[in-house]
């Protein structure tokens, strides 16, 4: 009788543990191959046959496709510099340069990859429409409501995630640090 | 008490085991991964235009609103697939990926240096079992070996203001991904025909 008991007790636990921290790593994802730079994160090998099976975990679970390596690669930033996390009803400035990309993308997503409805139907920029300064630099404000210049609009939400996609460039697997990459800086400006 | 620490030792260590298989085997089980959202909207070896992502409504999680996307779900279990995609005016692509969505093969318009990206798309043991002179006739088309009999090809054409975007999903309408059946000469007149404007360009420019 003591002897099931134990055996079951060990199964139970060993369902919960091995589920949950799966359920835990495909949902969060893993520190596995990734490429930190400031408040952006890029997973190089998810574009690659290399992919580690986390990252292959984690995308089966979602039902996105992985843009690939010879095509571009894709940093996400949930955090601005400071690690605040990114809150829609905040101004979050995203100024500075990219790195070396014949075209470059941002996109306003929510944490689950979906696009935020607003009424300019403005989801993003491209590195072709956006405004410069004479030095090439850019500022885009990501705000709920209305600014001047480059305004991504939030549509309010608490928490989103900001997409920086680079196509056609040299980062990716052997990208290192900044030095290599120059991402932009996140940063949050007058919170109410 | 040292028998309840054993057991506690015991199921955390199976969990571990646990986790390893189930990581491994969620590529396989998931149902709603990339392939299996896209299967009911797609047609098999033809390429379908996906809609634009909005708000509420989108094909994957994550897509660039930047692009027009078309998908060509390929199945080459008889035959090999010719790819004829004419290159937008900002950028295009070519991604590929297995079915259980590992991108194995991504190609864009500069790294492929022509006006079309003309790709064949086959197994490894249809590409062995290609006929040596048939190769060397092929040498300047782009042969891609598939790791699984089936997949998805992935066409992106970039509008780089909104405005653009009728032409991005223009240049895509015209792109073909057809089985090669076994006489390939009776297949020849049709890549020239969706893109009259640029497919004479290639041969000029080689």
């Amino acid at each position: 009788m003591r002897l099931i008991f134990i055996t079951l007790l060990a199964l139970a636990l060993a369902t919960a543990v091995g589920l949950g921290s799966t359920y835990m790593t495909a949902t969060r994802g893993t520190d596995l191959g990734t490429l930190t730079i400031g408040a952006w994160t890029a997973r190089p090998k998810s574009g690659s046959s290399e992919i580690d099976p986390y990252s292959r975990a984690s995308i089966a679970r979602s039902g996105e496709l992985p843009i690939g390596t010879g095509d571009g690669i894709a940093f996400t930033a949930t955090t601005d510099d400071k690690r605040k996390a990114l809150d829609g009803r905040c101004d979050v400035i995203v100024s500075g340069v990219t790195p070396a990309a014949r075209f470059w993308t941002l996109t306003l997503y929510d944490r689950k990859g979906h696009l935020v409805a607003n009424s300019l139907q403005r989801y993003g920029f491209t590195s072709q429409e956006i405004v410069r300064g004479s030095d090439g630099a850019f500022e885009i404000r990501v705000a709920a409501r209305s600014r001047a210049g480059n305004w991504l609009p939030t549509g309010g939400i608490e928490r989103y995630t900001l997409m920086l996609r680079l196509y056609d460039t040299p980062v990716g697997v052997a990208t290192r640090t900044q030095r290599d990459a120059p991402m932009p800086s996140v940063a949050t400006v007058n919170c109410p | 008490m040292i028998r309840l620490a054993f057991t506690i030792i015991a199921g955390v260590l199976l969990g571990g085991v646990v986790h390893l298989v189930s990581v491994l085997a969620l590529p396989r089980i998931a149902t709603q991964d990339a392939y299996s959202r896209l299967t009911p909207m797609t047609k098999e070896n033809a390429v379908t235009a996906l809609p634009l992502p909005e708000p509420n409504n989108a094909p994957m999680p994550f897509m660039d609103p930047a692009f027009a996307v078309a998908i060509c779900r390929y199945d080459l279990k008889d035959g090999p697939l010719k790819l004829t995609v004419p290159v937008s005016q900002a950028y295009t692509s070519v991604s590929f990926y297995t079915r259980n969505e590992v991108a194995y093969y991504a190609i864009n318009d500069r790294s492929a240096g022509r006006k079309v990206i003309e790709l064949d798309l086959m197994t490894e043991d249809q590409h062995s079992a290609l006929p040596e002179d048939e190769e060397v006739t092929a040498a300047d088309r782009l042969i891609i070996d598939s790791p699984t009999t089936t997949g998805l090809i992935v066409l992106k054409a970039l509008a780089p203001e909104p405005g653009l975007m009728p032409q991005a999903q223009a240049s895509l309408a015209a792109s073909r991904c057809t089985l090669q059946t076994e006489p390939p000469p009776a297949k020849q007149p049709e890549p020239a025909a969706p893109a009259p404007a640029p497919a004479p360009a290639p041969k000029g420019k080689r």
